[in-house]
């Protein structure tokens, strides 16, 4: 890292929680609204902590449910204020029809979700269940690896969603307990830089007693669809500006954030696609395999909505295989919606052979080992051209 | 935020209510005479408005009803957008990037009895600085007259009908106030359109309270379509629930209940049964033993508040 950069920050070591709620103090959020859920909790709880001591100067509004805490977030940010909550797996589904009025009301909100899997059964641990469930709500959808990711990200959202030509909810999520609660050093910025970086938030829709507007009213056949439309065109500008964010926040911080993380792909003839913290998982096996000769290489995304299309399509014409790893399930489906994804934006021209693995629901875990054996089985399948269904990895009965 | 004092004459009011004409309500509606009552009361406001007859009568894109700031979500949780609101004012307002004033979270009786309650126990729990008017028409009257929390014994709506075996409704309304009051809050009271001018001054006073927490208005309001009587008829549909007892008005400020309209010569509940078809089933003598369990819940519930009111600070 260049020593300029280096000055602008400091090593901390804080779990992926912590690092959240780190950053959400610096980012001198107005007001937050949450409800405890493993394995978010830790970051309102540190929230909280910072507020009743003073170390931020924010209204924390302690509510009775998830579904109140994103509608007191969504009051808030009408009211102009910059507004933060977290969640996780039920917590996220209980909100669900308030995702979408924060979208459609068009709120710069914040949200971090500890990736958890869904009930029935009840499961406390890591999937991707509840961060696809919000897949179609109209929300800018990141997705860290590790504390550092997720940190950088957490203030980057701000940024993003408070874009004039954006303002659109954006949601961090990282894996529960593998990155919520592990203690891992990273570099944060410095206070006045972020303060410098984010300032107070002066756009958006703002609730004026001087000029009085009817806010989330009732659009019918003839004017629902053109807001919609609306809606759409700032999801797209959010590429944009997503890409300018990523660029400004890299000279401050040297870290130079793409959508779509690369690992050993220049001469990959095998890419394995994952998100979350298994991509470092994945990198540990490409290394191993490259070892032994193998042409692998590793793509994780970190930006899911807005779908990086341009970088994605550049990137995935390139393989001869692609091994779709996802930790969740669409029963029913042709596959997952990563794998949905990439054939989507690949189509018509791809001749690639694309292999589905559904994966860890529930916390299965995925070593090093199960990347490998998951590459060993994906390629076989590909080249047999078994590509008609999605498989299972690591369960009993597969 | 300055302090509103009573008004005593209809003069006192301002001439123009910031809730315009135009708007799609019914003729004699019972909640856009409320909302008129409201804006009229509150020099101004923000206004919460749940999902129902009120939000998507008065707010159909690109029109718009109200002159006052005004903001709907979802169904269930105008208590807790309210909250947000008031609390990012306050931390606004603090530091000069936004000016305060009163917010009001504005939902019928589905919004306020049923589906919110949950989040309006939160926001009342947690002392928000906000004051909440459900504007109760005893049923869900936006979707087509199903029974609500609010519907009173006997009611005949379309999901609980005057049938040949069960004869509408038949259980009692939820006590709203109780479970309001046993929050500890400021300040809670009932109020009808009839009475404008206690309701008036109940709006002022529930603003003044919000200073200090929630402050929590139950306000009747006929709906001329769903109890089925002529729209000209709303404010005497209003004046008969007090006069019958069956819409006792009173309120309670700092743990004290105080009934505020004594009716000492009730009238008898079948003359205000008769002028609507939701209730007139009730008269015929098949019906008299829901007729009588009314009768007595009517008689109970004024019984029970007048001991209230004697017992001292008891919320």
């Amino acid at each position: 890292m260049m020593a300029e950069a280096l000055a602008r920050q400091h090593r901390i070591a804080l779990t992926g929680n912590d690092a959240v709620a780190y950053a959400v103090k610096q980012a001198n959020v107005d007001v937050i609204s949450a409800y405890p859920i493993t394995p978010q909790t830790f970051v309102v709880e540190t929230l909280s902590r910072y507020v009743n001591d003073g170390e931020l100067n924010a209204k924390y509004i302690n509510v009775e449910s998830e579904h109140s805490a994103l509608s007191a977030v969504i009051g808030a940010s009408l009211a102009g204020a910059r507004t933060f909550t977290a969640t996780a797996s039920q917590g996220l589904a209980y909100m669900w029809e308030a995702l979408y009025a924060a979208s459609g009301l068009r709120l710069p909100i914040v949200m971090a979700l500890a990736a958890r899997a869904l009930s029935a059964p009840i499961n406390i641990h890591n999937d991707h269940s509840d961060f696809f469930g919000m897949r179609d709500a109209g929300w800018i959808m990141f997705n860290g690896e590790e504390a550092q990711e997720t940190y950088d990200l957490t203030i980057m959202a701000f940024k993003i969603a408070e874009d004039p030509r954006v303002l659109l909810p954006v949601v961090v999520s990282y894996d529960g307990f593998i990155v919520s609660h592990a203690i891992t050093n990273f570099y944060a910025l410095n206070d006045d830089v972020v303060k410098e970086f984010l300032g107070v938030r002066t756009t958006g829709p703002k609730i004026d007693p001087d000029n009085p507007r009817s806010y989330g009213v009732l659009a019918l056949q003839d004017s629902y669809f053109e807001f919609k439309r609306q809606q759409y065109e700032a999801m797209e500008n959010a590429r944009q500006v997503i890409q300018e964010v990523f660029k400004k926040y890299g000279e401050i911080s040297g870290r130079n954030y793409r959508p779509l993380k690369e690992y050993m792909t220049s001469d990959a003839e095998t890419c394995i696609v994952a998100m979350g913290s298994t991509v470092g998982t994945a990198r540990h096996a490409v290394k191993n395999l490259r070892e032994k000769g193998e042409k692998v290489g590793v793509v994780g995304i970190l930006q899911y909505r807005p779908w990086p299309v341009k970088e994605a399509e550049q990137l995935f014409s390139r393989f001869k295989r692609i091994i779709v790893m996802e930790k969740v399930m669409s029963p029913g489906a042709r596959a997952g919606p990563v794998y949905e994804d990439i054939t989507a934006t690949l189509y018509p021209n791809y001749n690639v052979k694309m292999i589905d693995f559904i994966y860890g629901l529930g916390g299965r875990d995925i070593p090093a080992q199960g990347v490998i054996d998951i590459y060993k089985r994906g390629k076989e399948l590909a080249d047999k051209g078994k590509t008609d269904k999605a498989y299972f990895y690591g369960v009993r009965g597969e | 935020m300055s302090k509103l004092n009573p008004v005593a004459k209809i003069s006192d009011l301002p001439e123009e209510s910031k809730f315009r004409p135009g708007h799609r309500l019914c003729a004699g509606c019972g909640p856009a005479i409320t909302a008129k009552i409201i804006t009229l009361a509150v020099p101004e406001a923000i206004i919460v408005n749940a999902t129902g007859c009120v939000e998507v009568g008065t707010t159909i894109y690109p029109y718009s009803a109200w002159k006052t700031p005004w903001v709907h979500v979802l169904f269930q949780n105008n208590a807790p957008v309210a909250a947000g609101i008031a609390a990012a004012l306050e931390k606004l307002s603090a530091e000069g990037r936004a000016r305060k004033i009163p917010v009001i979270a504005l939902g019928g009786d589905g919004a306020t009895f049923d589906i919110g309650l949950g989040a309006i126990s939160g926001a009342l729990e947690r002392l928000d600085k906000i004051i909440y008017l459900c504007y109760d028409n005893c049923a869900y009257m936006n979707t087509g007259i199903q029974r609500s929390g609010a519907s009173i014994l006997g009611a005949a709506t379309t999901t609980s009908p005057a049938g040949k075996v069960i004869p509408g409704k038949q259980e009692n309304k939820k006590d709203l106030i109780a479970i309001v009051a046993s929050h500890h809050i400021p300040y809670a009271a009932t109020a009808t359109l009839w009475l404008w001018r206690d309701m008036v001054n109940k709006i002022r006073k529930a603003v003044n309270y919000s200073e200090q927490g929630p402050a929590f208005l139950h306000v009747l309001a006929p709906c001329q379509f769903g109890w089925r009587y002529d729209p000209h008829l709303t404010v005497k549909v209003s004046r008969m629930a007090v006069e019958t007892r069956l819409f006792p008005i009173y309120e309670i400020e700092d743990g004290q209940l105080r009934i505020n309209y004594r009716v000492s010569k009730p009238t008898p509940v079948e003359e205000y049964l008769k002028i609507q078809r939701m209730m007139r089933h009730l008269l015929d003598p098949k019906n008299a033993e829901t007729l009588q369990r009314l009768k007595n819940w009517i008689e109970w519930n004024w019984q029970r508040l007048e001991n209230l009111e004697k017992a001292g600070k008891v919320f």
